[in-house]
């Protein structure tokens, strides 16, 4: 086991507390550069989606995990930038222009957003945040002049200098370097005195109020901040999709975000990261679950004995349950019940446990991450 | 002109009048205390003061300045801090960025610089830091630095509330029941560092309190409160035999 020994206020404001982080961040970026020249093409992509999800996911951690204000609309906040994106290109904007202006505008709608959800709390702020992702939703599928309606809007190979293909590593690279740098702008953000004011406000608004932070004003920095961050994702996530329409941006998309930072952690920016991963690899065992599943439980059914025309039922039977409508959803719904259940600090908690299991080997105990009794705070304050 | 002055507060919930047009100024540099029966109304005074609560009617000082209706953050900013009777600390935060929470009100980096963590905001930091420390080894808090709230006895939450308060560099204390759920060291302890406040740091306070030895121990003054109105004002000996007041605490 380490023991840091400071000496210098520095300790406790540098990003990695000690050399060993360095190491194995260093580390982990230098297999990411690589990624490309190793992996397939097919989980380079998911690898994109990894880091666009990421980066939403550390948005919503900004407003969620560090204000304690919950969003179920960023699908249209990541919406707002993919169209601002597929518009501009029209007039051959060129792509730094566009990727910032979406971000601009993106961050705009969130400080809007953000006003009227100053005197909304909990669940009155969630069913907020859905109204205005369906209004989102609804105007681009009305706004046929700028939008294409229904239709659609095509958009086009990003022009950085050359051509970058939404398929090769210069795209990808791109991702993952707005990816960082909103980890850094973040976690610079959260080691600063606004950052403190977000956590403040999750924690007792009251105290935050009489402590000189203007509550409504951070309130709406949060919103803004949030919701630019995943403006810029969305640039990024037309870009790799080439094609984008209102029906992308659809509640179930804002829940995968939520998944994103719920199953991740809600309290570090290492759950958004993981959480990511956790979301896109979904999708290949949903595949999984509709090519593969029914034959190996059919020939497990005929290995066990059942009959040619049992074990022929039961691979039609698993086939329809693989790909029924909506097993999407309600795979998403069980594991978030599952983790909200057992596994509250997502899967950075469960890290954290198992780090802490092998520093203290043998003396862990479980109790150290049960919460202690919480005090009785005055709710009449609010 | 005193240094802060109410004038005729009122506050009102419906028919209840919790408080009820009570006049009173504290003096620069005094220990005022505020005892009184249960529902008196001297927490409601303090959520007058710090804007918790719109006042039905009067009005409230501060330096000559009326900050009747100032927003409650910008009463942090006038160098009036306060705590609380039920602690309200950021309870998923540790001690060290619970403190700096409180130095927010001198805090002058924008969102930008913030962002990109310029040494104008790294300075920034250190220099709320040094600040921190002194409060930390003013009240022995050292050993609590990296500690969750949520980990720690009410006992050490009660000083770090304190703590909080010190670190935005007040003029004006409010101080909401600062020994209840203190045991008999504590509350001595409390009665210290309160006493230093004013004699070391020049910090004027305003403290609702009902343990009397602490109240005769540190108060310059004392008001006496029942049913929203002032009973009785003058010295802790002064106060604690006037008629009124035994008779609002023994029943006549």
């Amino acid at each position: 086991m380490r023991f840091l020994f400071k000496t210098d206020y520095e300790d406790d404001i540098k990003l990695f507390p000690h050399s060993g982080y360095i190491y194995s961040y260093g580390l982990l970026l230098a297999v990411l550069l690589i990624a490309p020249y190793v992996l397939s093409s097919y989980l380079m992509s998911q690898l994109v989606f990894v880091c666009i999800y990421a980066t939403v996911g550390v948005g919503l951690l900004i407003l969620t995990g560090f204000t304690g204000q919950a969003s179920l609309g960023h699908a249209a906040f990541l919406a707002i930038g993919a169209y601002t994106a597929a518009y501009l290109q029209q007039f051959n904007v060129p792509f730094p222009v566009y990727f910032l202006a979406a971000g601009l505008l993106t961050g705009v709608v969130g400080a809007l957003v953000g006003f009227p959800a100053l005197r909304l709390q909990g669940i009155y702020l969630v069913i907020a945040t859905i109204s205005f992702a369906f209004i989102v939703e609804e105007i681009l599928a009305r706004w046929e002049s700028v939008t294409n309606g229904n239709e659609g809007m095509r958009v086009k190979t990003m022009q950085l200098g050359t051509t970058v293909s939404r398929d090769g590593p210069t795209f990808y690279y791109l991702c993952l370097a707005v990816l960082v740098l909103t980890i850094v702008g973040t976690l610079n953000l959260l080691r600063s005195p606004t950052g403190r004011a977000f956590v403040a406000i999750r924690d007792s608004e009251t105290a935050a109020r009489s402590m000189g932070i203007n509550v409504a004003l951070y309130k709406v920095k949060s919103f803004a901040i949030s919701a630019a961050i995943t403006g810029f994702a969305g640039v990024l996530f037309a870009h790799k999709l080439s094609f984008i329409s209102p029906e992308m941006f659809t509640l179930q998309l804002s829940i995968e975000f939520i998944i994103v930072i719920l199953i991740g952690g809600t309290f570090s920016l290492h759950g958004a990261v993981l959480g990511a991963i956790f979301l896109v690899m979904i999708d290949p065992f949903l595949t999984y679950l509709k090519d593969d599943m029914p034959g190996v439980i059919g020939g497990m059914a005929a290995t066990l004995g059942a009959g040619t025309e049992r074990a022929g039922h039961i691979q039609d039977a698993v086939a329809a349950f693989a790909s029924a409508n909506g097993l999407k959803g309600a795979i998403y719904g069980i594991i978030i019940v599952l983790f909200v259940l057992f596994e509250p600090l997502g899967l950075y908690g469960r890290w954290l446990k198992i780090k802490l299991f092998f520093q203290l080997f043998p003396l862990y105990k479980r109790a150290t991450f049960k919460r202690q009794k919480i005090y009785v705070k005055s709710e009449r304050n609010r | 002109m005193s240094y802060f002055r109410a004038e005729n507060l009122s506050l009102h919930f419906g028919g209840l009048k919790a408080v009820d047009a009570v006049s009173f100024a504290v003096e620069k540099g005094e220990i005022l205390s505020i005892i009184g029966p249960n529902g008196a109304g001297k927490s409601s005074i303090f959520n007058l003061i710090s804007r918790i609560y719109p006042p039905t009617s009067g009005k409230i000082f501060f330096e000559d300045q009326d900050i009747t209706q100032e927003p409650a953050y910008d009463i942090a900013k006038l160098g009036i801090a306060r705590t609380f009777q039920n602690i309200e600390l950021f309870e998923n935060a540790t001690v060290l960025s619970n403190l700096l929470v409180g130095r927010h009100r001198h805090s002058t980096t924008r969102l930008w610089q913030e962002l990109l963590f310029l040494p104008s905001v790294r300075a920034g930091e250190k220099a709320h830091r040094r600040r921190v420390e002194q409060v930390i080894e003013f009240l022995d808090l050292e050993p609590y630095r990296d500690k969750l709230i949520s980990g720690l006895p009410y006992g050490v939450r009660k000083v770090i509330e304190l703590a909080r308060a010190l670190c935005s560099e007040p003029k004006l204390i409010l101080l909401d029941e600062p020994s209840s759920g203190l045991n008999v060291e504590e509350t001595d302890d409390m009665s210290f560092w309160i006493r230093d406040m004013k004699s070391e740091l020049g910090i004027t306070v305003l403290m609702v309190e009902h343990d009397m030895t602490l109240v005769n121990r540190v108060s310059d003054r004392v008001i006496a409160l029942n049913y929203g109105r002032v009973l009785a004002m003058g010295s802790p000996s002064e106060v604690q035999h006037h008629p009124d007041v035994v008779a609002a605490y023994l029943g006549a």
